[in-house]
């Protein structure tokens, strides 16, 4: 019997693990190579600079984006790309960007009727074109850099981050909630989306003040959250990382949004679409790439959803499947030219309490993730399963969650509310939960440093065993294929069809050598 | 053990009848002695005494928040109150399902749905979907329960075609907002929409919200009422005692009323 520093797990299996999760990954990578969705041609029209939005007729404000896509979809234009027809556009009205926008807006254009144009100058202007907005966000992110660089950055602390949401609904409330949060000690503001969003195929449009369960994502809902966290950052000298959401129908379009206006994170996960959400495989997977690219070369970091599975689950059991995915949305990253340190790998502590020895167990699973991803910013969620209305036992729970997020290193905490299972949190809740992980994460720093784990031990045997679990069922997933293990519930206990879900219709095939998306090349995408 | 008045029942801090309370919240103000006395005079206003702040402490740039003991006499008088209880028995999910399985012998058909403006799934999720609620898993997960789940926003009218459509045993009505009692007028509009195509008899109707009680349900005519802190396991167990009820009638006496349950 021994004790370490780490728990001794395999690197022979872990390398196994990775090896197999490549595999899987090139099967997403052959979809994404001959496929396009029209979520993904939004995407390029908002990096366009394709922002405006019109109301429709039942008076709800419809984007432009949208618009122009719907255009060339119903002349059988898409398949080109929604770039080979805005340059074919821009050649045929002689108009600019905001021009053509103003003119689609006042439906004097339709891209999708104008005459084709020289196929060789569409496609030369088109490379130009993109080429001018990747400039763009490159420029954006240098903005943002300029920012952080003027003030202290949590992460350089040794100490996980402080992540708390907000979610009235009302984007300017949210910015009272918000600041108030920072004042009291958080690092990373997660505005929470109105329920089912995700599902919406298009993007609402302005700042928005009604919303269910949470905030409409929108261009300036995120730019209003943005100003107010630099505002309140300068007055605390902290960066203030600013989060949302883009799982769902418009993944990729709402990453160019949060690229253009400056967010720091995006809870990114095309499986927590399809498993949680109902949403298409291909649509999403599709998305999701598209999605990670601009979050790649904008510096914002993915989180991903695996500690759902562990809501649905039990947590004690399923960490073979957590972990499989995290392999799996590793790979997705790196085709994505992602940098290790820009994915937030996502777990969770979502064990029974009642479980003798239950906290050994979450200090394995944590320990153990933060081992196998050692560069990773580990997104660690807190236990919402077995929160109830005994707000001072979910206190209590918050509390060993701080801890065990301290002393295994984990990059953001998702603090609990002891509120959680009762509404979505009043600033006190939000003020208590803080105040708690400031006394936990200041009190611990150094923590983990400072002892080992037995050899032979409950946290090295349990965590070994993950491990080994994990390598199996990776290889079940590659044989059958990832399509036929999510049909046959290997995550999360839930069943979904390539063919079935949301979002499938807006699927189409590329036609090869006429299909224009130079982002994917711009952006260093290695499918 | 003081003597209890069960005529004017009063909560128990450390003395039989103290009236003892403990309450937090947070005032728009910076703390202050003056936020202070405002929270002291706030809380009398609400009929307590002995008020004492516990504690005040800044939150943010501009709030306070309170914790606050005070005391009150105001009690209920609990002898002559009357609540119609859910009763049945606790059973857990595996021996549900057992039952089900053995007795009614195929799953039960479950639609749920918020109605109205309400997208408050909240409720509606923790009972339905698999994740449940404080470990107690969703109907979802359970062989004997097939549900569907329409979400939120739902037209009232489009949930009892989808239950025609399912063969529904029973439909949950999922209620969160209360503003000017819309919760009660929504979950009228389905009795009135069902009853005026004959089909109130038909389905198990259950209602559930954080200000829906069992005895309110019954009095708009649902089968039962859960609020919150009810379990997916305590509505499973309800709906499965209710199908056996009706399995037992239409074996003896065919369609006549139903039999509410706790009366």
């Amino acid at each position: 019997m021994g004790y370490a520093s780490t728990i001794p797990l395999s690197a022979k299996k872990i390398a196994r693990c990775r090896q197999i999760a490549k595999s899987i990954g090139a099967q997403v990578a052959d979809l994404v190579k001959t496929n396009s969705t029209v979520g993904t041609e939004r995407a390029v029209l908002r990096l366009l600079g394709f922002n405006e939005a019109v109301p429709n007729e039942q008076g709800l404000l419809f984007p432009v984006a949208n618009l122009i896509t719907d255009q060339v979809k119903a002349h059988d234009r898409l398949h080109e790309g929604a770039l080979y027809w805005i340059a074919n556009a821009i050649i045929a009205t002689k108009n600019d960007i905001p021009k053509l926008q103003e003119r689609v807006m006042a439906l004097e254009v339709d891209v999708g009727t104008l005459a084709p144009q020289d196929p060789k100058q569409v496609k030369s202007l088109a490379q130009r074109l993109a080429k001018e907005s990747f400039q763009k966000l490159i420029q954006s992110r240098k903005d943002r850099n300029q920012t952080a660089k003027k003030l202290k950055d949590p992460v350089k602390e040794k100490r996980p981050l402080k992540y708390v949401i907000v979610a009235t609904g009302n984007i300017f409330e949210d910015v009272t909630q918000a600041k108030s949060a920072v004042l009291d000690g958080a690092d990373v503001i997660a505005v929470i989306r109105s329920t089912a969003q995700s599902l919406l195929d298009y993007v609402p449009q302005g700042t928005t003040t009604e919303g269910f369960g949470g905030t409409y994502a929108t261009q300036a809902n995120f730019r209003v959250m943005r100003q107010a966290l630099d505002e309140v950052g300068k007055e605390v000298n902290r960066y203030i990382r600013l989060t949302n959401y883009c799982s769902g129908l418009c993944m990729s379009e709402i990453a160019a949004l949060g690229a253009l206006e400056g967010l720091d994170c995006l809870l990114n996960d095309a499986m927590y679409g399809i498993l949680f959400r109902d949403i298409n495989m291909r649509r999403t997977l599709i998305d999701q790439h598209f999605s990670r690219l601009i979050c790649s070369k904008s510096g914002i970091w993915i989180m991903t959803g695996e500690d759902n599975y562990m809501k649905t689950t039990d947590a004690a059991e399923s960490g073979d499947q957590v972990l499989a995915s995290q392999f799996i949305n590793e790979v997705a990253a790196l085709n994505a030219g992602m940098a290790k340190n820009q994915m937030s790998i996502g777990h969770a502590m979502e064990m029974d309490p009642n479980y003798e020895k239950v906290i050994l167990m979450e200090i394995a699973r944590a320990q153990m993730t933060r081992q196998i991803f050692p560069e990773a910013p580990l997104k660690y969620m807190c236990n919402t399963k077995y929160k109830s209305g005994d707000i001072f036992t979910s206190h209590a729970i918050d509390t060993i969650f701080n801890l065990i997020g301290s002393m295994t290193n984990q990059g953001v905490i998702l603090l609990g509310m002891l509120t959680e299972a009762v509404h979505t949190p009043f600033l006190q809740d939000r003020s208590v939960s803080i105040r708690n992980a400031n006394y936990v994460v200041g009190g611990a720093v150094g923590l983990g440093d400072e002892f080992g784990y037995r050899s032979d031990g409950v946290i090295a045997k349990f965590a070994q065993k993950v491990l080994d679990d994990a390598v199996k069922l990776l290889e079940k997933i590659d044989d059958m294929g990832i399509y036929k293990a999510i049909e046959k519930r290997t995550f999360a206990d839930v069943s979904r069809t390539i063919d079935g879900g949301k979002g499938a219709d807006g699927v189409f095939q590329v036609e090869r050598g006429r299909y224009l998306n130079p982002f994917f090349e711009l952006m260093g995408s290695k499918i | 053990m003081g003597k209890i008045n069960f005529n004017n029942l009063l909560p128990y801090g450390d003395t039989t009848e103290d009236g003892a309370f403990q309450l937090s919240f947070t005032l728009p103000v910076e703390p202050s002695a003056k936020a202070r006395e405002a929270a002291t005079q706030m809380v009398r206003n609400w009929g307590f005494f002995d008020v004492k702040i516990a504690h005040m402490s800044k939150i943010g740039v501009n709030y306070s928040l309170f914790v606050v003991f005070a005391r009150t006499e105001k009690g209920v008088d609990y002898a002559k109150l009357e609540v119609p209880d859910l009763g049945g028995e606790k059973r857990s999910y595996k021996e549900i399902d057992r039952l089900i399985l053995a007795n009614v012998k195929r799953p039960i058909r479950v639609v749920g749905a918020c109605t109205g403006y309400d997208a408050h799934t909240v409720g509606l999720d923790a009972i339905l979907n698999m994740k449940g609620f404080d470990g107690d898993i969703g109907l979802e997960r359970y062989k004997g329960f097939r549900t569907v789940n329409m979400g939120s926003q739902v037209p009232t009218e489009e949930l009892i075609e989808r239950a025609i459509k399912e063969k529904a045993d029973a439909i949950l009505l999922s209620k969160v907002v209360s503003q000017k009692d819309i919760h009660i007028s929504d979950m009228r509009d389905l009795i009135v929409r069902l009853k005026k195509r004959g089909l109130e008899e038909k389905f198990i109707l259950i209602a559930g919200g954080p200000r829906v009680t069992h005895k309110m349900a019954l009095e708009v005519g649902f089968d039962a009422g859960f609020t919150i802190g009810a379990r997916p396991s305590d509505v499973a167990n309800f709906i499965y005692e209710q199908m056996i009820e009706r399995l037992d009638k239409t074996e003896t006496q065919p369609a006549i009323g139903k039999k509410k349950s706790g009366k």
